[in-house]
């Protein structure tokens, strides 16, 4: 059975590798993309050396790293499940022997190891060939990036699956996708660091998932966070991980007894 | 008139299967205007920790904005392509569109209607409107033309591209496009130009001419002159007509090239 799931990882990878052309185009659009934030925060910087305890080197690849992580967490399976839910075919899925909420992770995860190996990577490389980013030398902290790298993938994935859910009480829930994928770039600090965000608005965050996904790794990644602070904040994500859970298996309860499929 | 006409039913048509989803239209208005105000809200954060972005401050830099979301607003309404890769070629629905009288690029924009955009351009226009005053600009009756051309060129420029990386789809069977990854570009074209290096504002306004899109048509209005950029204000439309046109050759190009895939 479990390897039945391992399966859709690899399907879900080569049905990537089938299109992978696109990535291409995508690594050097992604180059432009970090050069211009370059540019940018070089110029809100100015003459000040440092800015929310960032120096401009470090917020360089803040910014590089934190694009590339999204890269690899971000995956569209709320619009999946939620196109699933309105054309009826989640119905086969209820039927079928296994979980489908797993499947979804699975797929999601092959998507994203696609993109990882042949995106990412790469990406990265060129990246720091043409800007000033400054990767870690110390093994273990790599190491400890991937491991919170899984986590913001699965946080991610998690509130994915929640709003995808909500489709089942709402028919259509279109607004509430965009709306979302809006607040997570925001709130999880893809855009701007969250220790940029005003005094309450940066208290707020610290008690929602959001800053699991982007803020709290790529701080690692950065020397932001080091010693035994990274224990904590790792611990941060896997207690939203586990959090989490609940909403989700709550509502996947609730759904069986709702679903109406509307035409299809 | 057949064309208008055709516009009318398309428009009866949105309005039913909205009042169908009431409560989703609501949900997509904000999101929506959250979705323009993300980079609001990055200004006003970023200002609290700077006085100038390149000699640029607060209050011009907002109005830059204030600009930018009165074109992206209406592109929005009537450029909502974003999956057109997804449900018109894999799914092959281009195939109907196809066999239909009406020029096929029209009936696809009119299929994705999204009028709700519309409110980000009001939302704009206000913004454009108190910065006028904080700045103490003056007003000319002049101006209100202006912004209109300037509106319209700008909006053939977002749609001329738009249209032509939507294009892209028709020679590359990829599925997810690289449309969201533009998107990010196409925000660089409302900061000030001259923070960036030669090769980015190159770029910026003449490759993927955002900049008309944002800052170049702002600054007249704001009278800076810096590397010409209210001269060239001017030839927002210019740039707008010849856009469009490229786009529209790139689209008419991959049309002949589809082939269906649906089943």
């Amino acid at each position: 059975m479990n390897s039945a799931y391992l399966d859709l990882i690899r399907i879900r990878f080569l049905m990537m590798l089938a299109y992978r052309v696109n990535y291409y185009s995508g690594i050097v659009i992604y180059t432009i993309n970090i050069g211009a934030y370059y540019f940018l925060w070089e110029a809100i910087f100015g003459e000040q050396k440092l800015l929310a305890g960032f120096t401009l080197a470090q917020m360089t690849t803040y910014v590089a790293v934190s694009w590339m992580a999204r890269a690899f967490y971000f995956n569209n399976l709320d619009r999946e499940i939620a196109n699933e839910i309105r054309d009826g075919s989640v119905a086969i899925q209820f039927i079928r022997p296994y979980n489908y909420l797993i499947v979804k992770l699975m797929q999601g995860f092959g998507e994203g190891l696609f993109r990882l190996i042949l995106f990412m990577g790469p990406g990265l490389a060129l990246v720091c060939l043409i800007f000033p980013v400054k990767l870690p030398t110390d093994p273990g902290v790599w190491a400890i990036y991937f491991v919170m790298l899984l986590f913001s993938f699965l946080i991610n994935t998690q509130i994915n699956m929640l709003v995808g859910l909500f489709a089942f009480f709402v028919e259509n829930n279109e607004g509430m996708l965009r709306m979302k994928r809006v607040l997570v770039d925001l709130f999880s600090g893809v855009i701007v660091p969250i220790s940029f965000f005003p005094g309450w608005l940066a208290v707020t965050m610290k008690w929602l998932p959001f800053q699991a996904i982007t803020f709290l790794p790529s701080s690692v990644f950065t020397g932001r966070i080091a010693g035994s602070e990274v224990v904590r904040v790792l611990g941060i994500q896997v207690i939203w991980f586990i959090v989490l859970i609940i909403p989700i298996a709550w509502v996947w309860r609730q759904a069986r007894t709702r679903l109406f499929v509307q035409g299809g | 008139m057949f064309y208008w006409s055709l516009a009318v039913e398309y428009m009866k048509n949105y309005v039913k299967t909205k009042l169908t989803y009431r409560a989703d239209f609501w949900v997509e208005l904000l999101s929506d205007l959250l979705f323009q105000g993300v980079n609001l809200i990055f200004i006003l954060i970023v200002f609290q920790h700077t006085p100038t972005l390149g000699g640029w401050t607060e209050a011009e830099v907002v109005f830059v904005y204030g600009y930018f979301m009165v074109p992206a607003g209406i592109f929005g309404a009537f450029f909502n392509i974003w999956n057109f890769s997804e449900r018109y070629i894999v799914k092959g629905e281009m195939d109907r569109v196809l066999t239909r009288p009406a020029y096929n690029l029209y009936q696809v924009l009119l299929e994705n209607l999204d009028p709700p955009s519309l409110f980000g351009s009001l939302v704009g226009l206000v913004i454009m409107v108190l910065s006028w005053g904080d700045l103490g600009l003056a007003f000319h009756l002049t101006d209100v033309l202006m912004m209109a051309v300037f509106t319209i060129g700008s909006v053939m420029i977002y749609g001329g591209l738009f249209t032509a990386l939507t294009a892209i789809s028709f020679y590359s069977d990829a599925p997810t496009g690289i449309l969201p990854l533009m998107y990010n570009i196409s925000n660089y074209g409302r900061y000030p130009v001259n923070i960036y290096n030669k090769i980015i504002r190159f770029l910026l306004t003449w490759l993927l001419p955002f900049a008309f899109v944002g800052v170049i048509p702002a600054s007249y209005f704001l009278g800076r002159h810096e590397a010409g950029l209210s001269n060239l204000a001017l030839f927002t439309p210019v740039m707008g007509v010849i856009v469009l046109g490229i786009g529209l050759l790139i689209w008419n190009h991959g049309v002949k090239r589809y082939r269906g895939a649906g089943s």
